[in-house]
């Protein structure tokens, strides 16, 4: 790159590049200048995103419990105790059959709620509101309210009270694995948080579809209803369900607040990141350990985000802002 | 009118925007339909908020009865000041330490993430393609998979127990730099040149013209970063460690492993935590919806 200047002042005028180019002259203030723009946010990059995953990966070498600066290097050691860790590969199945449920029914119901609130002709902002609002509620504070009262095992919880109605016993809804009634619990919280969200994306995605779509289909005589939706709506929605798919599984694998506080007494029902939790934090604090599970999750995850790399098209957002 | 109105939207209808979908040529039943089903959907989307309410307003005698019932006759509104007195946890504590953390949370990400945003969009330098890759990488890890590793540093920093430990290592958010960067590569060059013109330079075009010409935005980002900020647990609970230095979310959090549970502190406390949120909620919500379209699909 020999006319890096001009090349570098181009670049993100597209070009109307006229201006920089004729501060060329003092190149290095404009070094200076980008150097103090980005400087604070780098450096911050460097040591707190940079330095602890590599800190990690020294660690996880290491015999290091209680300690962050050990001395007995035990090679790999620490994977292998991870990997062979019974809880820690359960981990995983348990987000693998979260995922499972949680991708599909969050997908499904937000869109099913952009349909509707689209077609709505009055009250639609109201409506849009309030399926939003959950969006505004923290985690701890939904698994709160789904573990004292609408999911409490007890007579008075709210699910109870309505099986009651219906002559049905309660039910010990976070109680034990067998039946395991607390996949219903998790998935529920998770789904009333978060199916708001995704139907702000795809009420933003149905108003780019343009009309003259449906007005040509009409023409051709689809039937308004199923063959519409599938035939015109839903290829239309491609990219934006495909992104959902994604950010929908990127979220499921740093599940840990509902899980952490709606089975905080239980060994079983524990994905990934409560069980590093518990790993590292708990009453071992084996960090060696713990770095080389952080490990293990960071490169799974990784994957993930390559692969939708490859999916979506990596440089494709950057294009199309 | 209600009934009527997809089929006689149709021909007046404004071209893009709205786009009303006209399915089903706009039969009374479909259209009764429609609003029926979502409203059920709706009503059930508020049952929590109704059970928060009830529940923080109601005697536990009245939560735990043999009937459920379904508003208190005699609300209790001196369940308000209940949390504040409760010995075991000191929520007033813990929400002062919520809003600190929050606002700085949020000055501080907008801030240092759309300054290097800027940088990276606009300050033309000839490795600013790498040390844009640098800051893509990051995106690739979640900061919630690295809490280890980030508990490790920030232990060693001396930071638990702090704010600086609760609030500096999530400002340095790659996605929201990312973000910026994508924004401004879309403000008008026309007006910086302007400046230019006046005689300031890259900062001086940065603050007087930069920015209070893209408040929308910056309001949209900060509206995401604070809600993220005020709800996030995982973080303030690893770094937590002493009550004293507890956020609101773990302070709920500790209600739930309680021995002794008092059903109506436990809800207002939940309430009172919620309502910052409800308000942000109810007045910014165009730059909340806006933050989100932006924020979402990202690349």
């Amino acid at each position: 790159m020999p006319t890096t200047t001009a090349r570098g002042a181009a670049r993100p005028a597209s070009g109307k590049a006229s201006p920089p180019r004729s501060r060329r002259g003092p190149g290095a203030r404009r070094t200076l200048a980008f150097w103090l723009f980005t400087g604070p946010f780098l450096t911050g990059l460097l040591v707190f995103v940079y330095v602890p995953i590599l800190w990690s990966a020294w660690l996880s070498f290491f015999e290091a419990r209680f300690t962050v600066t050990p001395s007995e290097f035990v090679g790999l050691e620490n994977y292998r105790t991870m990997l062979t860790d019974d809880e820690f590969t359960g981990s995983l199945v348990t987000f693998t059959v979260f995922a499972a449920i949680i991708v599909p029914t969050t997908w499904a119901l937000s869109l099913a709620l952009a349909l509707a609130v689209n077609r709505l002709r009055f009250l639609r902002a109201f409506f849009r509101s309030v399926f939003f609002l959950p969006t505004a509620v923290s985690y701890v504070a939904a698994s709160l309210i789904w573990k004292m009262s609408v999911f409490n095992g007890v007579r008075f919880g709210l699910a109870n009270t309505v099986l009651g109605w219906f002559g049905v016993d309660g039910i010990a809804w976070l109680a034990s694995p067998d039946p395991p009634w607390y996949w219903l619990v998790i998935v529920t919280v998770r789904l009333w948080l978060q199916a708001g969200f995704y139907m702000i994306l795809f009420l933003a995605a149905l108003q780019n579809i343009p009309p003259e779509l449906y007005e040509a289909a009409a023409v051709d005589g689809a039937r308004p209803g199923w063959q519409t939706f599938r035939y015109i709506t839903l290829p239309q929605l491609r990219a934006t369900s495909t992104a959902v798919v994604l950010l929908l599984l990127v979220a499921a694998y740093q599940a840990f607040d509902e899980f952490f506080n709606l089975l905080s007494k239980t060994t079983w029902g524990r994905p990934p990141l409560v069980e590093l939790y518990h790993k590292a934090l708990g009453d071992s604090q084996d960090y060696g350990a713990g770095s080389a599970g952080a490990l293990v999750l960071t490169l799974l995850i990784c994957l993930v985000t390559l692969l939708q790399g490859r999916i979506m098209g990596f440089g494709r957002a950057e294009g199309a802002k | 009118m209600t009934a009527t109105a997809p089929g006689a939207g149709k021909p007046q209808a404004p071209p893009k925007d709205r786009g009303p979908r006209r399915v089903r040529g706009g039969s009374v039943i479909g259209s009764a339909g429609l609003y029926a089903a979502t409203g059920v959907a709706a009503l059930l989307f508020l049952v929590p908020f109704y059970l928060i309410v009830r529940n923080a307003l109601s005697t536990d005698a009245q939560i735990t009865g043999e009937e459920w019932a379904f508003f208190p006759t005699d609300v209790q509104w001196a369940n308000v000041t209940e949390p504040f007195e409760d010995p075991t946890v000191d929520f007033a504590r813990s929400l002062w330490n919520s809003a600190v953390v929050g606002v700085l949370h949020t000055v501080g990400t907008l801030l240092v993430c759309s300054l290097a945003g800027y940088g990276l969009a606009r300050i033309p330098y000839r490795h600013a393609n790498k040390v844009f890759h640098a800051v893509l990488v990051t995106l690739m890890v979640p900061t919630a998979v690295t809490f280890v590793p980030s508990f490790v540093l920030v232990s060693s920093l001396g930071w638990v127990d702090s704010y600086r430990g609760l609030i500096v290592p999530g400002l340095f958010s790659g996605f929201t730099c990312f973000l910026f960067r994508q924004y401004f590569l879309g403000f008008p060059r026309e007006l910086e040149e302007a400046a230019r013109v006046d005689g300031l330079g890259y900062g001086g075009a940065y603050w007087r013209v930069v920015v209070p010409n893209s408040l929308n935005f910056f309001a949209a980002i900060a509206t995401i970063t604070f809600i993220g900020g005020w709800n996030s647990f995982l973080w303030p609970l690893v770094i937590g460690q002493d009550p004293s230095a507890w956020t609101v979310q773990v302070a709920l959090s500790s209600y739930m492993t309680n021995q002794t549970v008092n059903f109506h502190l436990v809800f207002m406390a939940t309430a009172i935590s919620i309502l910052p949120l409800v308000c942000v909620f109810l007045f910014l919500q165009r730059w909340l919806v806006q933050g989100v379209a932006q924020t979402g699909i990202k690349g």
